[in-house]
């Protein structure tokens, strides 16, 4: 009956969408078929409850000279419509209880990732396979700020999805490393709060390849409409191919540190990886929001010594939003990104910082 | 304890001294004022100048979500308006709304001379001002007003919040204050003060809804409290209750919260049933149907309401069995709920109905209260809520909750009761006016929310994508509706206060209740010798 | 006279229901520690366990996964020496854990517990963990910290894979290092 009504509506136009995803995978069907079992009987009963209410409103007026009854109790009826909602409801009770169940059992699991909530982005790490990335919101600011035509995904649209085998039990351990995130893809009826400093359980199977897209579902501060969830289930080989690549990627991207780099290229690569981690607070135009986030361009840090510089960006700044990048981003983005700062909007430092200097940077701590 | 006189000796001075004078003249009449009407009548006021301010947030925020895309506000300001309009219509608006229909009608109903404790309500009163004062500063200090959301969650709301979040805590605790003295207030005043012969069961079910109500703040508001003293210690003093990193636990907040959370959202509704209570028999002009029934469902409706609160939490990673008890007691409160909408349905069966504009509001009330129980109903479902949880199909839930609950049922009070405040008849004519936009407006701006939460929209965020698009111009239109058309109820409530028809003591027909023996308007000392009940 | 004197005793006692119901909920706090404990809330453990109580159950192995994050401010390389092991329940089994210092400040940090699944939290038991104590690493120093874990032989059977997970907080600030002041008057 759900899945009827479910057929009928999703005719109609995208953007007029209007009830829930069945979604990709078995629990996200149960909990489909639940809704629309529920939704059902309130439905029924609602006609039922307005139809006597419009029935009496229509007869039951003074103008038609009406003359009121004096009726105000009767225990068998008010029995009766105690006991009646009971029994409805414990029949609602058992198919939540049983799809509960099956949600919450997370056992034997096939591939264990762990998804870390940040200020404003995800952190997909695949446990015992040595792949981690961070996956970051690519919808570009012009079409936030309407100077550009929106794309099919706007704000929807991530740079690295999480990428998962179909037909795997796949479990999530999810957290945070800051405030509370919510991890959710409606497609795959998953929600769970991501919390700092524990940890949830969650799992799926997808059924078909596909990509699910999402959003943090917490309040977590100023970008919290700007982290969006997505997730491209891939066939089982296409996972492994996917998988062998990433490792490969990694590598070549450690690589790129001993590279000998030119100005141009950190500046490219720059603006891109700024654009991407730190544009949402400092501003592309690297203004700043003061008081909350300072302004680049400008900064006595900014065109100061290059350590204090590298310093700030690898180390953060304790009691701020400023995070220790030295542990989110490659030498290589840290970099290019210190360069692009020196240099961009005015700050015309004029020097280069190479990923080498970042490396030496840190080296020189120990 | 200054502030706890004698209501008979003080009944009897104002009889003995200036019983023919009435109320003082100039402004100190209500700085030092100790009459229950007066006071009554400030906390009306000051409600809805809070539901005009926390109304134009909302303006700003449907304005903003009028198209996808930033354009009116950039993301830090919005999550202040969110906030904001949160705590400004729950403690701003609602919360005092009710207190002033307390304040005017306990008494009234019960045929008290005044509240029990006159002196303490004067400053219950005057700490709202200074509570508000305070926190709509906050927008205006460097780095911005609270921007956690109403339910300000642990740690946005303590290691990440906004310099500004002191001035909140300090705000919330005199709010706290404020509601706690006005509830004593309430207790004492009903249990006490009753005319000779008014038994417990013989008490109008406002008088009922709200003596609960009071005792729920009572239990609920220290907990608030408590909790907003353990933000302060953990920002301020270097304790970790909410902070993991020192051995606390995020999660605790949002359970002392939602301790208090859950309560509170009866205490935004219950005196609304007491007043429909009174409202529909009266326009059926027959008996309430079932008032015990009424009675007992509020006090489970009460009860029910303090082990249900992880409800708002199903997705903070709950234990199977704690997520199983939760669901069931959720489940169960739509049993008391049920029962009164029933009981309301059988009061207008086989009545003599007219509809005026109390009546409009009531019937309004029952009706989409109703959709927003079902919606509840819906959320109660724990599996079916990690879909729903934190999207726009919960924002449409509590504001159909909410709106024609809390606001529908205090605006069929105002106009119910406006009669015996001015002594004049409001436009009726304009009052349904008032009505059908209201209506409309509404089910514009909220209906269309429960099909893009469903589509996947969460909750506080200032831009979405295209799919979300129509609904949410939708919604904004019947936003800017609702909004501009509780303008007119400015005008009409001006209207009836300078002139207007006169109003006879007892205005409507079918009414019962002490209320309608004393003249309109009613003077300014009433019952100073207290009525017979048979 | 007599109505007055109830009002007054009335509003005492609700104002006692008021300084209770405040009391209340701090005490929510210890409450909820003890319904963390007996639920697994969070994945929390218990504190430290005595050692040598259980005997070794052959019969099975259960998988136990070790997680470390740091808290987005912490600086710090932390993290397992091994991805997983295998172990009997009952056996007390350990595990060193890696932390070292990049920076050019002593700081002191403090590593937060949480199993998964959070029915099993109370099955794992901690002898010896970083985590009962601050951990105050000097600039550039590296240590190697062990956890010593017996996972109890009532475990549920269905259990079979069990993650312990701990997130690093920087709490320099709020607890700075003593050597921190020597080193500020030895520095200029």
């Amino acid at each position: 009956m759900g899945l009827l009504l479910w057929l009928v509506f999703s005719s109609a136009h995208a953007s007029w969408g209007i009830n829930m995803t069945p979604g990709a995978t078995e629990v996200s069907r149960s909990v489909f078929d639940l809704h629309m079992t529920i939704f059902w009987i309130c439905v029924v009963i609602g006609v039922i409850v307005f139809g006597a209410m419009f029935w009496s409103m229509l007869v039951h007026r003074r103008s038609t000279g009406q003359q009121p009854a004096h009726f105000h109790e009767s225990t068998t009826v008010e029995i009766l419509w105690t006991v009646v909602p009971l029994v409805i409801l414990v029949l609602m009770a058992i198919p939540a209880t049983k799809t509960l169940i099956e949600i919450y059992d997370s056992s034997e699991s096939e591939l264990d990732i762990q998804v870390t909530g940040y200020q404003w982005k995800w952190h997909y790490k695949y446990l015992g396979e040595d792949v981690e990335f961070f996956s970051n919101l690519t919808t570009p600011k012009d079409q936030i700020n309407n100077k550009a035509t929106k794309g099919e995904h706007y704000l929807l649209e991530v740079d690295e999805p999480l990428v998962v085998p179909v037909g795997t039990k796949v479990r999530f351990l999810i957290t945070a490393a800051d405030v509370i995130h919510s991890w959710w893809v409606p497609a795959l009826a998953v929600k769970k709060d991501a919390i700092p400093g524990f940890i949830n359980e969650s799992w799926t199977r997808i059924d078909e390849p596909g990509i699910y897209r999402g959003q943090c579902t917490e309040l977590c501060g100023k970008d919290h409409g700007f982290m969006p969830v997505v997730v491209e289930a891939k066939s089982k080989e296409d996972y492994a191919t996917w998988l062998a690549e990433r490792k490969v990627a990694a590598a070549a991207e450690r690589e790129l540190t001993t590279k000998e780099w030119t100005m141009d290229e950190l500046m490219a690569r720059g603006e891109k990886s700024y654009q991407t981690n730190c544009a949402s607070c400092h501003q592309p135009t690297g203004e700043g929001l003061p008081p909350m986030f300072p302004a680049l361009k400008g900064s006595a840090i900014a065109m100061g010594p290059a350590a204090g510089h590298i310093g700030i960006v690898v180390n953060g700044k304790s009691g701020t939003s400023m995070a220790a990048f030295g542990k989110q981003l490659s030498e290589v983005d840290i970099a290019a990104i210190i360069t692009y700062e020196r240099n961009a909007w005015g700050n015309a430092v004029g020097d280069m910082v190479t990923p080498k200097d970042i490396l030496a940077f840190k080296q020189a701590q120990e | 304890m200054s502030a706890v006189i004698d209501p008979g000796h003080a009944g009897h001075g104002h009889a003995g001294h200036d019983h023919h004078h009435g109320p003082a003249k100039g402004l100190m009449r209500w700085v030092l004022t100790t009459n229950h009407k007066d006071i009554g009548t400030m906390y009306l006021w000051f409600s809805f100048a809070m539901f005009l301010l926390g109304g134009s947030m909302a303006m700003v925020i449907r304005a903003e979500l009028f198209q996808p895309g930033l354009q009116i506000v950039q993301p830090e300001f919005f999550n202040q308006m969110t906030t904001m309009h949160g705590l400004i219509m729950v403690f701003g608006a609602v919360m005092p709304a009710f207190v002033g229909l307390a304040n005017w009608m306990i008494p009234l109903m019960i045929g008290a001379p005044d509240m029990a404790l006159p002196r303490m309500n004067n400053f219950s009163f005057w700490l709202l001002p200074a509570a508000f004062g305070m926190l709509i500063s906050t927008l205006f200090m460097e780095g911005g007003g609270p921007n956690f959301g109403w339910t300000f969650y642990a740690p946005l709301s303590t290691t990440y919040a906004p310099e500004s979040v002191t001035f909140f805590i300090f705000a919330v605790h005199l709010m706290g204050i404020s509601s706690i003295m006005g509830a004593i207030n309430v207790v004492a005043t009903i249990l006490n003060l009753r005319a000779p012969g008014m038994t417990l069961m013989k008490m109008p079910l406002f008088v009922w809804t709200w003596l609960i109500t009071a005792f729920l703040l009572i239990a609920v508001m220290p907990v608030l409290a408590g909790c907003v003293t353990m933000m302060l210690m953990d920002i301020h003093f270097g304790t970790s209750f909410f902070s993991a990193a020192g051995g606390g636990d995020p999660v605790l907040f949002q359970h002392v919260f939602w301790f208090f959370g859950h309560p509170e959202v009866y205490i935004m509704i219950l005196p609304a049933f007491g007043a429909v209570s009174a409202i529909i028999p009266a326009f059926a002009r027959k008996p309430l149907f079932g008032y015990t029934s009424m009675v007992y469902a509020t006090a489970s409706i009460a009860f029910l309401s303090f082990i249900v609160w992880a409800h708002h939490m199903f997705t903070v990673g709950i234990p199977l069995t704690g997520e199983l008890f939760f669901m069931y007691a959720t489940m169960l409160i739509a049993v008391p709920t049920g029962v009164k909408v029933f009981n309301w349905a059988s009061t207008m069966w086989r009545g003599s109905m007219t509809f005026e504009t109390p009546m409009l509001f009531s019937v309004a009330f029952v009706i989409l209260f109703t959709i927003g129980g079902f919606s509840g109903l819906m959320l109660a479902i724990a599996p079916a809520d990690f879909q729903y949880h934190d999207t726009y199909f919960v924002v449409a839930h509590f504001h159909y909750v909410l709106v024609p609950g809390a606001i529908f049922g205090i605006f069929a009070s105002a106009y119910y009761w406006l009669p015996k405040w001015t002594g004049h008849m409001y436009d009726e004519t304009l009052g349904k006016l008032h009505f059908w936009m209201s209506f409309i407006g509404m089910n514009m701006a909220f209906f269309p929310m429960h099909f893009v939460g469903l589509a996947g929209m969460p909750r506080r965020i200032p831009d979405y994508n295209m799919m979300f698009a129509n609904f949410n111009m939708v919604s904004s239109i019947g936003a800017f509706m609702f909004g501009a058309t509780q303008l007119l109820f400015l005008f009409i409530v001006i209207k009836c206060i300078r002139g207007g028809k006169p109003a006879a003591a007892k205005p409507w027909d079918g009414a019962e209740g002490l209320e309608w023996t004393v003249p309109s308007p009613a003077p300014y000392h009433t019952f100073t010798t207290p009525p017979e009940v048979k | 006279m007599s109505e007055a004197l109830s009002t007054r005793h009335l509003v005492i006692r609700l104002s006692l229901v008021v300084v209770g119901m405040f009391g209340f909920g701090f005490a929510l706090v210890p409450i909820y520690d003890v319904m963390c404990q007996a639920f697994g809330i969070n994945g929390k453990t218990a504190g430290a366990y005595e050692a040598g109580l259980q005997s070794t159950d052959e019969s099975r192995q259960v998988r136990v996964q070790f997680l470390a994050t740091n808290a987005a401010e912490m600086v710090w390389e932390f993290g397992p020496q091994a991805d997983e092991v295998l172990v009997h329940p009952g056996d007390s089994t350990q595990m060193l854990f890696v932390a070292y210092n990049p920076t050019d400040k002593p700081m002191t940090a403090q590593a937060i517990p949480s199993v998964a699944p959070s029915k099993a939290a109370a099955y794992f038991h901690k002898t010896e963990c970083f985590c009962f104590t601050q951990q105050v690493l000097q600039p550039g120093e590296r240590i190697e910290m062990p956890v010593r874990f017996i996972v109890d032989r009532d475990l549920p059977a269905d259990v079979r894979h069990l993650t312990l997970a701990y997130t690093l907080f920087d709490i320099t600030v709020r607890k700075p290092p003593v050597a921190q002041a020597t080193l500020t008057r030895a520095a200029p």
